[in-house]
Formats: structure tokens, C-alpha cells, sequence
């Protein structure tokens, strides 16, 4: 949250070296904070700190999107023996973003009998779900732009709110493959919507509280993955194939399945429109990706052991920023590893997996791991 | 009881055949030598096509410009799209015999398929396939060729 307002007349400095900043960056935004409070009203600053965030985050999200995209395209690549993206810049780095141009200056095709208003909306509701989700994730030590003390719900809540725009998209579309995908990507996400809030209900129980810092200051002596060993493991890998699920990526990419529905929901759409369908993905997958990352794998909490001072000030030494992106281009890694492994499921294959195996499985891990906690056998 | 011993087994067993496919395409990923993607036009120069590659026909001579072609026709019946013809010539022996000679073996790039009838059917081994690849023209003429070079004549001891 926004730090409350200090009366200071003297222009405020960096209360720390600069260089030190990487590993808190705390010092730096309350710098930022006293010295616009410094030159206008508290009003002003507010809505200053928040177009600064929101740029930020817009940039990050760009920058995520196109690297995204870009590794996606090279691990798939490097699985199938192929090479990839190699033509534009070295290694095709470039790539991605000569493709983002070519999509920025493509038509936006009209469609008839097309529920216009909605078809519109559609893509901004899409986006809108894994801005908001976004906003809540803790990148590195004082890099939170809103620290809610339900964080871990409000992140399920918001990114569920993703299909929203999906169903959308699908009904004002007027093409049967859109309608298909959406009504298949609604199904998936109202039953692996369970698993993946059961697998974080797991972790919520051994840090007791929802806050995300809390829950990455808990993990200070050990992430939670080998702290709660046995169920906190099961959860990891349920949490894994339910938020594969719930991005719609993957074996479970039913929603849009190439072979069988063209597109899926986003068939009908041409452009930045497409474009933001396409980002709102790969933002998706990131997002779940920092939260297993954060949630199991200690967020950006370096790898310590217990009693193990040296070892612990050395991993120190590596920004939190580092772990974070580390952690979660890892998990990205799981994500597109079984993207490129499996084959698609089948609809009632993917309900069968949901409600036979993931959601019993999980029932009893909830169970595992509350009596685990009471008897105080973690770590 | 059994039931809840297969639904676990059913578990594992399924978790281990994922791994498996895991296995197999993260030993891939970390492995680029397994690239077979080759980056075609930056390496043209030291490209090698495999030996049974199917490039274009061509009717090897040898070093005294001799071809083993009797004129036959065997490869112009056997071609299902007419991409071959053979004009014959009638021409005299030493020993004074009239004999039936090649004059030429057009070829037309073209229309070909590359099914390989004419070089399995042909009786003296006169066909076979090159490496070339990169047929590209700009005259829709230079597509029909002459196999056999001019001068060239019937390989001594082919029937």
C-alpha cells in the first residue's frame, strides 16, 4: 500500500547506497514517495504513484509478452528438434517483435450479425483480469504494488475473471468454433478453478495467513516445497496441472484446439484485438507461474538452510529480483514442457482428471497437511 | 479395497508414462546436437544431400563421353506423366548392320514427379538420380533437357 504522508521540508535522499537498492527496494520507493509529496498535494501524488506503477507494470507486461512468446517458440523448437525463430537478429530475438508490428498494423476485420459491444470488450476484460492479477505479486523485496492481506484469493479471484472475456469472446462472435471453445474453456475453468485454490488452501495452512509478503517472509528458513515436504510436493504438482489448465494452455488447450476449432474463441478476431488475446496468455501463465513461485518456491526469498549461516549469507548476495525471475521462468519451463510433451485431452478426459483424480487427491492433501501442521512435523 | 488399489495404480502407472514422454523431450531440449534442422541457404556450399535423394533424372557418360542408353523406350512407356521422349535414330554398324541408336532423350523437368519408374525399369542402367535439388528457372523452356550429350554414343558391350 501507498505509505502514509510525511510532512518534510528538507528535499529527501536515498536513505541507503544506491547499489543496495537491488536487494530492498523499499528505501528507494519511500525516496520516491517523500520527494512527490515534496513538490505537490497528497492528492496529486497519489495519482502520480499510480500512473508510475501503471506504466511500469504496463511496460513489464509488454516486455514479459514478447520474451514470452519468444521462448515459448525456441523451447518448443529445441523439443522437437528444430531450431526456431533464427532469421530476425541474432538467435531471432527480434522476432517477436517484428511480429508485434505485423499484428499492430493488420485490419481489424468487421464481423457480421456480430454482437459488436461485446466482441469489443471481450479482449480488454481478457486483459484487464491479468493486469489486475498482476498488480498483487510480490516481484522483490519492496517491489509489491498492493500488498493485500488476502492476497493469495484475490490473485484466484481476479485471474478466474480471465474466462469472463473468453465466454465473450465465444458468444459475440456468431461462429460455432468460437462458441464451442469458450463453452469448453468455461467448463475447464469452473472445475480446475477447485484444484488450483485447494493446492494454495494446502500452503495457506502451514503460513497461516493469505498475505502474499507474509507468506514469502515465512519461507526465510526454507521454502515451503521442502518445509512441508510430502503434501506441500503433491500440491506443487496439483497446483502445476490445474493452473496449466486454467490458462488454458498445454494439453488442456481445448479452448482453442487448432486441429478442431481453427482458433477456438479468438478465431474471429484480427489485429491488436488477436494480439491481446495472445499476450493475455502468456501474461496468464506467467502470473500462475509467480504465484507457484511464490507460494511454494519461496517468491524472490533466497535458497536458505537453516543453521546454515555462510551458506545463506552467500545465496544472499544474489538480488531477490533474480530468485524471483528465476523461480518463475523455471516454472514457465514445467509449463511448456508438458505443453510440448502431451498430447490434448479429450473434454471428458479433462473433467475425469479433475474431478477423479486431482480433486480427491487434493481433499486428503488438505487433510495430510492440516494434521502435519498440528503435529508439527514440518520443517 | 481392490478398486482403491487400482485407482492408485492407475495413478502411478499414468504419472510414469507422462514421465517417460517428459524424459524424452527434455533429453532434447539439453541436448542441441540433436538439432536436424540444417539453415539452408547459409550452408548451401557445404550441403550433402543423402544418397538416395531423389534430385532430377541424368543419364551418367563416362571420361570417352559414352552413355549405356540403347534407345530402347522402355523409360518413355513406363513414365506416367510423358515427361520422357525418345527420338531414335537408325544408324550403321562396322560389320554393316543397320542398328537403332539414341539421337535424343528429352527430358522434361517440369512434369516430372520423381516416382523413379524410369530409372528401376531401365534395362542397362543408363538412368539414375542426381543431387541437385534447386530447380528453379526463370524460362519455362530451359526446364526441358537433353540427357544425352551432344557426340556422346552407346557404351561399348551395352545391348
Amino acid at each position: 500500500m501507498l505509505p502514509e504522508i510525511v510532512a518534510q521540508n528538507t528535499s529527501p535522499s536515498l536513505s541507503v547506497p544506491w547499489w543496495k537498492v537491488v536487494y530492498n527496494f523499499s528505501p528507494l520507493t519511500e525516496w520516491i514517495d517523500k520527494s512527490l509529496h515534496n513538490a505537490m498535494t497528497p492528492f496529486w501524488t497519489t495519482v502520480t504513484e499510480m500512473l508510475i506503477i501503471g506504466v511500469l507494470i504496463l511496460l513489464f507486461y509488454a516486455l514479459v509478452g514478447l520474451f514470452l512468446v519468444y521462448a515459448e517458440r525456441k523451447v518448443c523448437a529445441f523439443m522437437q528438434n528444430r531450431l526456431g525463430p533464427n532469421r530476425v537478429g541474432p538467435f531471432g530475438i527480434f522476432q517477436t517483435i517484428a511480429d508485434l508490428f505485423k499484428l499492430l498494423f493488420k485490419e481489424l476485420v468487421p464481423i457480421k450479425n456480430a454482437d459488436g459491444f461485446l466482441f469489443n470488450l471481450a479482449p480488454y476484460i481478457v486483459i484487464i483480469a491479468s493486469f489486475m492479477a498482476i498488480a498483487a505479486i510480490p516481484f522483490a523485496k519492496g517491489l509489491h504494488a498492493i500488498d493485500l492481506n488476502i492476497g493469495v484469493l484475490y490473485v484466484i479471484a481476479v485471474s478466474a475473471m480471465g474466462v469472463i472475456g473468453v465466454l465473450l469472446a465465444g458468444w459475440s462472435s456468431n461462429n460455432k468454433y468460437s462458441l464451442i471453445g469458450a463453452m469448453r474453456s468455461g467448463a475447464q475453468i469452473v472445475s480446475y478453478e477447485l484444484s488450483v485454490g485447494l493446492a494454495l488452501i494446502t500452503i495457506v495452512i502451514m503460513a497461516g495467513s493469505m498475505q502474499l509478503s507474509v507468506i514469502v517472509e515465512a519461507q526465510r528458513d526454507g521454502w515451503f516445497i521442502f518445509k512441508g515436504h510430502i503434501p506441500a510436493f503433491i500440491a506443487f504438482i496439483v497446483f502445476l496441472i490445474s493452473s496449466t489448465a486454467e490458462t488454458n494452455r498445454g494439453p488442456f488447450d481445448l479452448a482453442e484446439a487448432e486441429s478442431e476449432l481453427t482458433a477456438g474463441y479468438h478465431t474471429e478476431y484480427s489485429g491488436i484485438k488477436f494480439a491481446f488475446f495472445f499476450l493475455a496468455e502468456y501474461i496468464n501463465m506467467f502470473i500462475v507461474s509467480s504465484i507457484a513461485a511464490t507460494v511454494f518456491l519461496g517468491g524472490w526469498m533466497p535458497f536458505h538452510v537453516s543453521h546454515w549461516e555462510g551458506f545463506n549469507h552467500i545465496m544472499d548476495f544474489i538480488p531477490p529480483f533474480i530468485w524471483y525471475i528465476g523461480k518463475t521462468f523455471f516454472v514457465i519451463f514445467m509449463m511448456m514442457w508438458f505443453k510440448w510433451t502431451f498430447p490434448r485431452l479429450r473434454i471428458d478426459q479433462l473433467l475425469t482428471l479433475e474431478w477423479k483424480y486431482l480433486l480427491p487427491i487434493n481433499l486428503v492433501n488438505v487433510l495430510v497437511m492440516a494434521f502435519i501442521v498440528l503435529m508439527g512435523w514440518h520443517f | 479395497m481392490r478398486s482403491i488399489i487400482n485407482y492408485l495404480k492407475e495413478i502411478i502407472l499414468g504419472v510414469w508414462s507422462l514421465l517417460k514422454g517428459m524424459k524424452v523431450t527434455g533429453s532434447y531440449f539439453f541436448r542441441p546436437g540433436t538439432i536436424i534442422t540444417q539453415k539452408y541457404p547459409s550452408n548451401r556450399k557445404d550441403l550433402v544431400m543423402f544418397d538416395r535423394f531423389k534430385g532430377e533424372v541424368v543419364m551418367p557418360h563416362n571420361e570417352k563421353n559414352e552413355h549405356k542408353c540403347t534407345g530402347c523406350g522402355i523409360c518413355e512407356l513406363n513414365c506416367p506423366n510423358g515427361t520422357i521422349e525418345i527420338i531414335s535414330k537408325t544408324i550403321i554398324t562396322e560389320d554393316g548392320k543397320k542398328k537403332r541408336a539414341i539421337d535424343k532423350h528429352i527430358y522434361r523437368l517440369g512434369m516430372c514427379t520423381f516416382c523413379a519408374l524410369c530409372v528401376k525399369t531401365c534395362p542397362s542402367n543408363a538412368l539414375a538420380f542426381s543431387q541437385k535439388f534447386e530447380h528453379a528457372v526463370f524460362n519455362r523452356a530451359l526446364l526441358i533437357k537433353t540427357l544425352n550429350k551432344p557426340g556422346s554414343q552407346l557404351m561399348k558391350g551395352v545391348e
